[in-house]
């Protein structure tokens, strides 16, 4: 084990992945001669050269369309979108390419590609830079979405993301670059796709979360320790497939949720998991599920307002007091 | 041009460079938070078009909008207001420095998205001969940059198709962030890429503001006559990083400073010395009048309250239409109601 920073967690998946196999190259805005928008791949291009770290153009669609294409002859791409709100501009060749391929020509072609891009809010970017549509995202079928919520999944799971053989979108949050935790450093370290996994253990109540909404969670989850209340938090990880299995059975043991997410409440990860635990565990409901999301407004610049805009540890603690005492 | 407009035109350019150098500290101060793109090297730019704009020409350009916002008329006060997330800023605090607009100015927008605003300008260009108002043209901004985007393209090729009175100005200004413009774009004289939609280009010297005012005047003039799009490549800098924080691995400190020896202001100065128009002693007292009235700018705008928590959810709809969720906290206050 090894103490580092969420970006050097990220930063050495990445490297490692480049050392291990030659087919794996990076492409994206400013990746190369910048050393990456959020410094994650500083150090590559004077290690790896331009062949393998490619500065492109400011073309998403080309981004992401030309890393399909070199998926499918048998390269392994890794593209870089600078931020989430710039997926959008690539949203066909995410959406009607990337998630269609296997399916529509019946498993010929296959893509291991992985797009990695940052989501979130909190830094004042204003509207169009601040957005965490992840969920958008997990509705496709044929896509895999992954975000983790520490250093040490980080490396695993972007390891699994490069050497699976399906396009992954592993969506990282700017906020959690400086992140502190214990990463293991064995090279073949690999974290399974599409699994949840309990960040903390707790009898009282259930409190799911995901990316920058684990440590949040943590932290109200000590909070509410200190009162007496355990909590288990359970971090989705994966967001497509999406794993329900451990937090059914902590609900079976809870029977009260709390399910928090950055992004906004309408049609979000809340709503899915939430819907899932009535379809799954609905004997073992003892008070309404309750989501803790941002409020739907797109988000202002000011400071403040966009702080009242977001979920705060304030609101996951209330809300947990809240599914137990009513 | 009457000796006031030399002047107006001069100051405004310090003006520009002086909010900038402002806003650089105010940033350092933790008051402005989020992105922050300086204009500092580029003045001649929005200076020189903005000055022989008409009153019904529209303007739309990037996040590096500061300076347009000043030059199409923007009070200095609701410009620093917003890049403080003010009530009084010309946003109310929403846009920040990145999403300055006051249509009453003509001034659409700063847009962050990379080239998106393009294709919205080739839009406006269609309203206005939709809608009859044949004398007035559209002015869109971008970078170098963004001329690799797919909506660049888009909308180049929309506004000849569809003969719309747009001034297409590419600032180029060498760099897209970090990325040199010939690293990025496959023909580095960008003026090109129009010739492929058969539309009128030219490249032109942006650090001399008289070059781009004579140049912008004649083309707006026979946009109005002609009708039609126009893509203008202009050649300025950024003296300062793409934004706060940029690490400048991509360019040499040399070249930097043989830029900042062709200083757009400084050329000015020179100019109108040269040609007997102002004295030194009389720039002097402009430049001192600049920094008067942007410090009453950045004291008006500290001074300037805070948007009211009501406001987050102004202006989601034009219509009165129900907030869905209003986070969880403000969920349960109104609730508690
Ligand atoms: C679609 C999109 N992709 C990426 C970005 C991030 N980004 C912001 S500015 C910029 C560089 C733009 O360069 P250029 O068009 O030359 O304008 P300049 O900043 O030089 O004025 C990039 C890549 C963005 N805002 N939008
Ligand atoms: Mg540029």
């Amino acid at each position: 084990m090894a103490r580092m920073s969420m970006r050097e967690a990220i930063s050495s998946a990445l490297w490692e992945e480049m050392e291990r196999d030659e087919r794996v190259f990076i492409m994206g805005e400013e990746v190369g001669v910048w050393g990456g928008t959020y410094a994650v791949t500083k150090g590559f291009y004077d290690r790896f050269g331009e062949k393998r770290v490619r500065d492109t153009p400011i073309a998403e669609a080309a981004i992401v369309g030309g890393a399909i294409g070199a998926a499918m002859t048998g390269a392994r791409p890794i593209a870089e979108l600078m931020t989430i709100n710039f997926a959008f501009v690539a949203m066909d060749h995410i959406v009607n390419e990337a998630a269609k391929l296997h399916y529509m020509f019946a498993g010929q072609i296959k893509l291991p590609l992985v797009i990695r891009t940052v989501s979130g809010a909190g830094r004042q970017l204003g509207a169009t830079h601040s957005q965490t549509p992840d969920a958008i995202f997990a509705h496709f079928p044929g896509l895999k979405v992954v975000s983790p919520g520490t250093p040490a999944d980080a490396k695993g799971l972007l390891k699994s993301a490069i050497r699976s053989e399906d396009p992954v979108l592993f969506i990282e949050n700017a906020t959690l670059y400086q992140v502190k935790g214990e990463v293991p450093e064995d090279k073949d370290y690999l974290e399974p796709l599409g699994k949840s996994k309990v960040q903390r253990e707790g009898d009282d109540v259930t409190i799911v979360a995901y990316s920058k909404m684990v440590p949040a969670a943590l932290e109200a989850a000590e909070r509410l320790s200190a009162e007496g209340i355990e909590a288990e938090v359970v971090d989705l990880r994966s967001l497509r497939p999406l794993d329900m299995d451990p937090v059914v059975a902590s609900f079976k043991r809870t029977n009260r949720a709390v399910i928090v997410e950055e992004g906004w409440r309408s049609y979000g990860v809340g709503s899915e998991v939430s819907a899932r635990i009535y379809e799954l565990a609905f004997d073992y409901v003892d008070a309404p599920v309750k989501r803790v999301a941002q409020a739907e407004v797109p988000l202002p610049y000011n400071a403040r307002l966009e702080q009242l805009a977001l979920p705060q540890i304030e609101d996951i603690y209330q809300a947990a007091k809240e599914v137990l005492y009513g | 041009m009457e000796k006031k407009d030399y002047f107006d035109l001069y100051r405004e350019m310090v003006v520009i460079r002086r909010i900038e150098e402002h806003s650089a500290e105010l940033y350092q101060k933790g008051k402005i938070g989020g992105f922050l793109h300086l204009y500092i090297g580029q003045e001649a730019v929005c200076s020189g078009i903005c000055s022989v704009k008409e009153p019904q020409d529209r303007i739309i350009t990037s996040y590096r909008d500061h300076g347009w916002a000043i030059s199409a008329g923007i009070e200095l006060n609701a410009v620093m207001a917003e890049l403080l997330g003010k009530a009084d800023g010309c946003s109310q605090g929403k846009g920040g420095s990145m999403h300055m607009a006051d249509v009453e100015k003509n001034f659409w927008g700063g847009h962050a998205i990379v080239g998106a605003h393009i294709p919205i300008a080739a839009g406006m260009a269609l309203g206005d001969v939709y809608l009859g108002k044949d004398d007035a043209v559209t002015i869109c901004v971008f970078g170098d940059g963004a001329s690799n985007i797919g909506f660049f393209h888009e909308g180049l090729n929309l506004s000849k198709v569809w003969n719309l009175p747009v001034l297409w100005v590419c600032e180029n200004n060498q760099y897209g962030m970090g990325t040199a413009v010939d690293r990025a774009s496959a023909v580095s004289e960008i003026r090109l890429k129009a010739e492929g939609y058969g539309m009128r280009n030219e490249r032109i010297d942006g650090m001399d503001v008289m070059t781009v005012r004579k140049k912008a005047a004649q083309i707006l003039d026979s946009i109005r006559k002609e009708g039609g799009p126009y893509l203008l490549e202009i050649m300025t800098y950024r003296y300062r990083g793409h934004s706060m924080g940029d690490p400048e691995r991509y360019r040499e400190k040399d070249e930097v400073r043989k830029w900042e020896a062709e200083d757009p202001i400084g050329i000015f100065r020179k100019y109108l010395v040269e040609k007997g128009i102002a004295t030194e002693d009389a720039l002097n007292s402009q430049d001192e009048e600049a920094e008067k009235i942007v410090q009453e700018a950045v004291d008006f705008a500290e001074a300037s309250p805070e948007p009211g928590d009501e406001t987050l959810f102004e202006h989601i709809y034009a219509e009165p239409t129900p907030i869905e969720y209003r986070g969880y906290a403000l969920e349960k206050k109104s609730e508690g109601k």
